[in-house]
């Protein structure tokens, strides 16, 4: 870890601002995740934490004005979980549109058996609850390799053992040398040091 | 050059620079308009096959010709903007649609009141006739692609899409319809053959061309200053604008 | 653990989106259905002499299959929008226009090609003359393709709005003309016993046109979409 945190950052973000609506959600924002960071963004509702987050990972390209550089792909996961109700867990994760790697039956079984759909490979995925939705969305954390991860609220939907065991993963990712960009209106509880950033909105004199 | 570029982007520059240019440019198209008008309907002879009501060309023809070019401006606006990310050409963009729309419906009004005493009908799918309707159809297109987005910022960058793609498509409608009108329409009614036009009606007509470009800049002008007060509604600059026009 | 390289990316999209049709068959039955009733209204509205049907016969099965397939451009990206599919697609290391030309051949196949071979059927009705069908059925392979492909422009265009469906009508209905007018024209052309062959190849050059530039324009207005 030590060696991998003097190195480069993973994700920069240099002077970051943003206006929505006359308001200005934050301004000359500067942001620097080294690996073996857990960073947790914080911020009521309608702060900007969501468009932050994916300003960060590029699917905000226009309306803000700044720089981020991504020397590594970070690997996010939105609001919505992305699974497709008429395919099963497994196929959905064998056929994701992130375009990742091509993973062997093997992988995706275990990595859906960690999140705790052992069972559930092979059903159609409009049987199983908005929980589980959320839980095969969380087993590409299993499957990537991406060192970078950025996740919205990880935790909607999913069961306090749940959420104690995406805890540990994210503790052990960034153990292992990641690092993990996060919103939550959760008080984490990790092993690691939670950096924080606190989104304040301030209209705009 | 550079600077140049720069202070476009800058809003408060380009509205006080539009405001500067209509200060000459409404007066300059209004005498334009007067004198090509008076000159096209008061003194130039009338057409010996239809005459009188050929001069309806003075206005029919400088809409139609404006109206054309109307849509690239409004494309080209549309690639600097994708292109270069300048939110000004997108003030452009949206403030060309609707006056494009206008002249492309004046064309095909006027087009019509002339067809009633020429052909004896309103409307005849004549290629270029219904080629103005079609381009109609376009610009409405952008208007009311750009009233559904509720982010200004990306209704300008679809509409800047959109203009483009109409832009690589307008030359092929054009054939497309010139080659369906000719198929369906045996050469010897063709309305709009080689017909030549007397130089003594061919320089009014250039007149209002000309001052139709101009009334063209003018709105587009107008209505970019009103986008630009909209959009920085809330910064100081229209705050100041705002209160010197309160006191005047 | 290398990401898959472009080209099998494309065809895992493109799998993906077969599948997705194949669990539910009627999206693929809706436009086929919905081509053979339209059909059944022209005899209705213009009466049913057999000389006056088909006299129309090539424009009509033309409209047809262009107001079928405008009908089912609205949901090329709607679901994948929706539960957040596309976000995922934005962020994918390999070339969008390439992706986004999968989820179109995907769409051209379920509605187009399958119009195209159905529509024969549809053309006795009218009473085309057997000698059209073969362009009838070429002329439409081409041309849906083209449809497909600009629909796809109006479908990533408005797949962020709530109700994009009458909108995109509006938006790419001024490019199906020229699509309309020589689809239109080679059947015609095959009836009268003229070679239909230029106006394919016209056809043809528009398809050209429309697979180099289309995909760049679905991209960026995906990119567009997913911003707002």
């Amino acid at each position: 870890m030590s060696i991998s945190a003097i190195g480069a950052p993973l994700l920069e973000a240099q002077s970051l601002s943003l206006l929505r609506g006359g308001r200005e959600l934050f301004c000359d924002l500067s942001l620097a995740v080294h690996a073996g960071q857990l960073w947790q963004i914080e911020g009521a509702n309608g702060a900007g934490k969501t468009s932050l987050l994916r300003i960060l990972c590029g699917l905000s390209r226009y309306g803000f004005e700044g720089k981020v550089v991504r020397p590594v792909a970070p690997l996010y996961l939105g609001h919505q979980p992305a699974v497709k109700a008429l395919l099963s867990p497994r196929e959905n994760l064998r056929w994701h549109l992130n375009g990742e790697g091509l993973y062997s039956a093997e992988q995706i079984d275990s990595a859906l058996a960690r999140v705790g759909l052992c069972g559930y490979e092979d059903v159609t995925s409009h049987t199983l609850s908005a929980g589980q939705h959320r839980r095969v969305n969380l087993a590409r954390l299993f499957l990537s390799d991406a060192r970078l991860w950025l996740l919205d609220e990880p935790f909607t939907a999913i069961d306090a053992q749940g959420v104690d065991e995406t805890q540990a993963l994210l503790a052990s990712h960034v153990a292992a040398g990641g690092a993990v960009v996060m919103t939550s209106h959760q008080k984490l509880q990790v092993t690691c040091e939670v950096h924080t950033l606190k989104l304040v909105q301030s209209l705009i004199s | 050059m550079w600077t140049f570029f720069h202070k476009l982007g800058s809003p408060p520059w380009l509205y006080a620079i539009a405001g500067a240019i209509l200060r000459w440019l409404v007066p300059i198209t209004l005498i334009a308009l007067i004198s090509g008008t008076v000159w096209g309907l008061l003194f130039t002879s009338p057409d010996f096959r239809q005459g009188n009501s050929y001069r309806i060309i003075y206005i029919h023809v400088p809409a139609a010709v404006v109206a054309l070019a109307g849509y690239y401006v409004m494309a080209i606006a549309g690639a600097i903007s994708l292109i270069w990310r300048m939110k000004m050409a997108d003030v452009v963009m949206k403030a060309a649609a609707p006056v494009g729309a206008a002249l492309t419906f004046i064309a095909l009004l006027t087009g019509a009141i002339w067809g009633k005493p020429t052909w004896g009908t309103w409307w005849v799918w004549d290629a270029r006739i219904t080629s103005m309707l079609i381009l109609l159809f376009l610009y409405l297109g952008v208007v009311a692609l750009y009233e559904s987005f509720d982010n200004k910022e990306a209704a300008g960058k679809a509409c800047a899409v959109l203009s483009l793609v109409g832009m690589v498509n307008i030359p092929i409608v054009y054939k497309s319809v010139d080659w369906w009108y000719s198929l369906h329409q045996p050469a010897s009614i063709k309305f709009t053959g080689e017909s030549t036009i007397d130089s003594s009606m061919l320089y009014p007509l250039l007149l209002m061309i000309a001052a139709f470009y101009a009334l063209f800049t003018c709105c587009l002008l107008m209505n970019m200053r009103a986008e630009l007060l909209q959009r920085e509604s809330r910064t100081q600059w229209v705050k100041r604008i705002a209160d010197e026009k309160g006191r005047g | 653990m290398s990401p898959p390289h472009t080209g099998q990316f494309f065809a895992r999209v493109l799998c993906r989106q077969l599948l997705l049709v194949m669990r539910r068959p009627i999206e693929m039955g809706n436009p086929l259905l919905f081509f053979a009733m339209v059909i059944v209204l022209f005899p209705l509205g213009l009466g049913p002499a057999p000389d006056k049907l088909a006299n129309f016969a090539p424009g009509l099965l033309w409209i047809t299959a262009l107001l079928s397939n405008l009908l089912t451009s609205d949901a090329v990206f709607r679901s994948d929008f929706d539960d957040g599919s596309l976000e995922q697609l934005m962020l994918a290391p390999q070339p969008l226009f390439l992706s986004s030309l999968s989820y179109i051949l995907a769409h051209w196949l379920t509605t187009g090609f399958l119009l195209a071979l159905v529509s024969p059927v549809f053309a006795l009705m009218l009473n085309l003359p057997i000698s059209a069908l073969g362009t009838l059925i070429l002329s439409l392979l081409l041309g849906t393709a083209v449809l497909s492909l600009l629909g796809g422009i109006g479908a990533a265009l408005t797949v962020g709005l709530k109700r994009g469906g009458m909108l995109i009508s509006l938006l790419i209905l001024p490019f199906y003309m020229p699509v309309l007018i020589f689809g239109a024209a080679a059947v015609q052309a095959a009836v009268t016993g003229t070679p239909p062959g230029p106006y394919l190849a016209i056809l043809g050059a528009m398809l050209s046109l429309a697979i180099a530039l289309a995909p760049l324009a679905i991209a960026t207005g995906l990119r567009i979409s997913l911003d707002a």
